[in-house]
């Protein structure tokens, strides 16, 4: 299982060594330049030719940041949900080097486990606010059970087998599981989007920082991501299971070796990741208000995506890269349309791959590219 | 079961040792006798001649994504671009898209009075080889420094990207009032393929349809085969056996990766600008990421690297998806009282078949000599047993090594 990084540069003479050199100054800037492009140019662009609101149905021309504050609003609290599912990716990755393609669809799954638990409960938009958020903090953990036995359920029976086997074979049953799951969920609710009721009326807005209204939704997402990303860092630096864990990541023979049940360890970390994915799922339905089988797709390529941009293997980098994804996501909806918005992020993705594969927070060793 | 095969396998192994060279061109002769003859016990116009013609050039984009994925060990995640390059050639340069244009090179005279580019269809079929070639290599530059996952997320994005740019090519203005694509409207009235002798092809009669890309098939094997056991062939596979020593021993790494991807999706397009005439339009709706799935399991299902299985894979699923699904098992569900039907769920099933596949016979149907080899050889078992890894069954990735 030891990770060699392979360099295809020929023998290091003095010429290639100076290229080396320059390209690992380009690998630490050019990323975080290649990042800050979007909102620096919109953020000028705004403030020299302004943009257009209507005041009492009057147009009026701003040159001002609120706009964009508002993207970042917007954007951050995709990125929430994001980051919750690249949390997922980066913890499976950083222990066994595969990517679990099926995660996404794991998180879809949550969103329609959590929307049919809601008319399993009776939830209606017109209930007390605490017997709403009793029922909500129920369905929470009842679909971060379902996901996170789902993703432990795909581990032993597609991943676990294949663990000896070379990479490409879990992959592939990775892709597998994915599109099972996809048709699990078509079948479940249908091929298009299906609205949800509205619970918490997510877009009303709670207060306003300079311009940028805050809504009820964005308050609710952190108020999901937060505790459980907490709750995870604490239970992976204070506990015996998580010093297991980062233990099996390092080095899965040495860690057998002294005692360690990699085989429990990595159910686990599937275990982990799945709640997470689940509690996303859940967040996403109250969020968007609408769930799709086809969600799942997009969402796990968002995270995937985050996860590598933090630096994979790397919880704080998956936050990290979550939350930036959602930035690039919301410039892209509100400023390029929709319809960008992915070939946007996975044009950011191979800019992350040429660039710097081991993201902004990876470590060299391990997760270098 | 399996061991039955093998044994079988063995057998037949050893049987072809005594039988005389001659054997194998026969067995060519023979089967390119048969695949010309075939159309002639259906009518010209019969579902089975229809789901041959598209399982046969299922197997080509099989052939092509073979020889990234089998051969070289690079696993393409997003084979679909290939399939909308090469679409979207014929699209531009085989109908009257763009209408500003009076272009004609040897197309039949009724398409030569249209406005619009006209070009012949083995003019199309070249260039959307040569631009899918181009495409393939550009895709192939970022990732030649990454590891086997990477690279398949890469490759990913990228077929994303081409089909988002598919999509919206509707509101990519190029001058003139045209556009890039059609976008989910779809560039319709492409041409037919017209030869000389022939006339332009019509879909009541579609052995012309059926040869045409049997040709293909032809062309595409005989390069395979001859790619195969040539020195690029060999250096792929070094490549993806071990790629430390394959380069220390001078292969060219840059070249050979970037050989591969451009030499499948060459492959690629020419099956996609064919789908391009056959479907008579080019829909951005066609190029999701299901399809590049969809090949791979055709390579999977055939055996990684085998150009036999690839062929087998290709047929199997074409026949599969385009016949057995659709027209006979679609009304299955019903009948245990569920309430859908089978084509819905055709990804569902390939996936399944994927990981039933990766889990009891990951060497494929027809497996790779050498694979097979590795697999049944005591040699290769001490080999592993000297080292203490696991035998290998798929060409280890460079992380695994």
């Amino acid at each position: 299982m030891e990770t060699t990084t392979i360099s295809p540069t020929p023998l290091p003479t003095a010429p290639v060594r100076s290229l080396a050199a320059v390209r690992r100054y380009v690998s630490q800037w050019a990323l975080i330049a290649a990042l800050a492009a979007l909102p620096v140019y919109y953020g000028v662009h705004d403030l020299v030719y302004g943009y257009q609101v209507s005041v009492a149905g009057h147009p009026v021309i701003h040159h001002d940041l609120s706009n964009l504050g508002y993207d970042f609003a917007q954007g951050l609290s995709n990125g929430a949900i994001w980051a919750l599912i690249a949390i997922g990716y980066t913890l499976v990755y950083g222990i066994i080097e595969l990517i679990n393609f099926a995660h996404g669809d794991v998180f879809m799954i949550g969103s329609f486990t959590a929307v049919g638990l809601w008319g399993v409960f009776g939830l209606s938009p017109g209930m007390s606010a605490a017997a709403l958020t009793g029922a909500l903090l129920l369905t929470l953990i009842i679909t971060m059970i379902v996901t996170g036995s789902l993703n432990v359920l795909i581990e032993r029976v597609a991943y676990r087998p294949l663990r000896s086997a070379p990479k490409l074979a879990a992959l592939i049953t990775a892709v597998g599981f994915s599109f099972i799951l996809q048709n699990v969920g078509l079948l479940w609710r249908g091929g298009s989007p299906q609205s949800v009721p509205d619970l918490i009326g997510v877009q009303q807005t709670v207060f306003t920082i300079s311009g940028v209204p805050i809504q009820r939704g964005y308050i609710l997402v952190f108020a999901v991501m937060i505790p459980l990303v907490l709750a995870l860092s604490w239970f992976i630096n204070a506990t015996r299971a998580g010093r297991a864990m980062r233990a099996t990541a390092q080095d899965p023979e040495a860690a057998r070796l002294m005692g360690i049940n990699v085989n429990a360890t990595i159910s686990l970390t599937f275990l982990l990741g799945g709640m997470l994915a689940g509690a996303a799922g859940l967040v996403y339905a109250l969020y968007e208000t609408n769930v799709w089988y086809f969600q799942g797709f997009k969402a796990g390529l968002f995270a995937f995506t985050a996860a590598v941009m933090g630096g994979i293997g790397n919880v704080r980098g998956a936050v990290l890269g979550g939350l930036i994804i959602g930035v690039i996501q919301a410039l892209a909806d509100s400023r390029m349309g929709p319809q960008w918005t992915e070939a946007v992020v996975f044009a950011y993705l191979i800019v992350i791959m040429v660039l710097r594969p081991r993201g902004l927070l990876g470590e060299e060793t391990r997760e270098a590219g | 079961m399996s061991a039955f095969l093998d044994a079988l396998r063995e057998r037949g192994g050893a049987m072809a040792q005594r039988l005389p060279r001659w054997w194998s061109r026969a067995l060519a002769g023979a089967f390119i006798v048969f695949g010309i003859v075939l159309p002639f016990l259906f009518p010209p116009d019969s579902g089975f001649i229809n789901g041959t013609i598209v399982a046969v050039a299922y197997a080509v984009m099989s052939l092509g994504l073979n020889i990234v994925v089998g051969f070289a060990g690079l696993l393409d995640l997003g084979y679909v671009a290939f399939y909308a390059i090469g679409a979207y050639s014929l699209g531009w340069f085989g109908s009257g898209f763009f209408f500003k244009l009076h272009i004609h090179v040897l197309v039949s005279p009724v398409a030569s009075t249209l406005p619009g580019v006209h070009i012949n269809i083995v003019l199309i079929l070249i260039g959307a080889a040569i631009l899918c070639g181009l495409a393939g290599m550009l895709i192939g530059l970022p990732t030649l420094r990454l590891r086997s996952d990477y690279i398949a997320i890469v490759t990913l994005a990228f077929g994303e990207i081409i089909a988002t740019l598919a999509v919206n090519g509707q509101s990519i203005p190029i001058g003139g009032g045209m556009t890039l694509t059609a976008g989910n409207l779809g560039i319709s009235a492409v041409d037919a393929p017209y030869f000389p002798g022939t006339g332009s092809f019509t879909l009541l009669d579609l052995r012309p349809w059926y040869w045409l890309i049997f040709a293909i098939l032809l062309l595409v094997l005989f390069v395979n085969l001859r790619l195969r056991d040539s020195r690029l062939g060999r250096a792929w596979i070094a490549l993806r056996e071990d790629e430390v020593a394959a380069v220390s021993m001078g292969i060219p790494l840059v070249k050979t990766k970037l050989l591969a991807y451009s030499v499948g999706a060459a492959f690629g397009g020419m099956a996609g600008a064919f789908f391009g005439t056959y479907y008579t339009e080019v829909n951005a709706s066609q190029f999701a990421f299901g399809f590049s799935i969809f090949i791979l399991a055709m390579v999977i299902i055939g055996g990684l690297g085998s150009i036999w299985g690839a062929v087998a894979g290709g047929l199997t699923l074409g026949y599969i998806n385009n016949y057995l699904i659709p027209d006979v098992l679609n009304d299955l569900p019903s009948k245990f009282g569920l309430h859908f039907q089978l084509t819905q769920v055709e990804f569902g099933i390939f996936g399944l078949l994927l990981v039933i596949m990766m889990l009891l016979r990951p060497q494929g149907l027809i497996p790779e000599r050498r694979r097979r080899l590795e697999l049944t050889a005591k040699i290769a078992a001490e080999d592993a047993q000297l080292e203490e890894a696991p035998a290998t069954i798929l060409p280890p990735g460079e992380g695994s090594a």
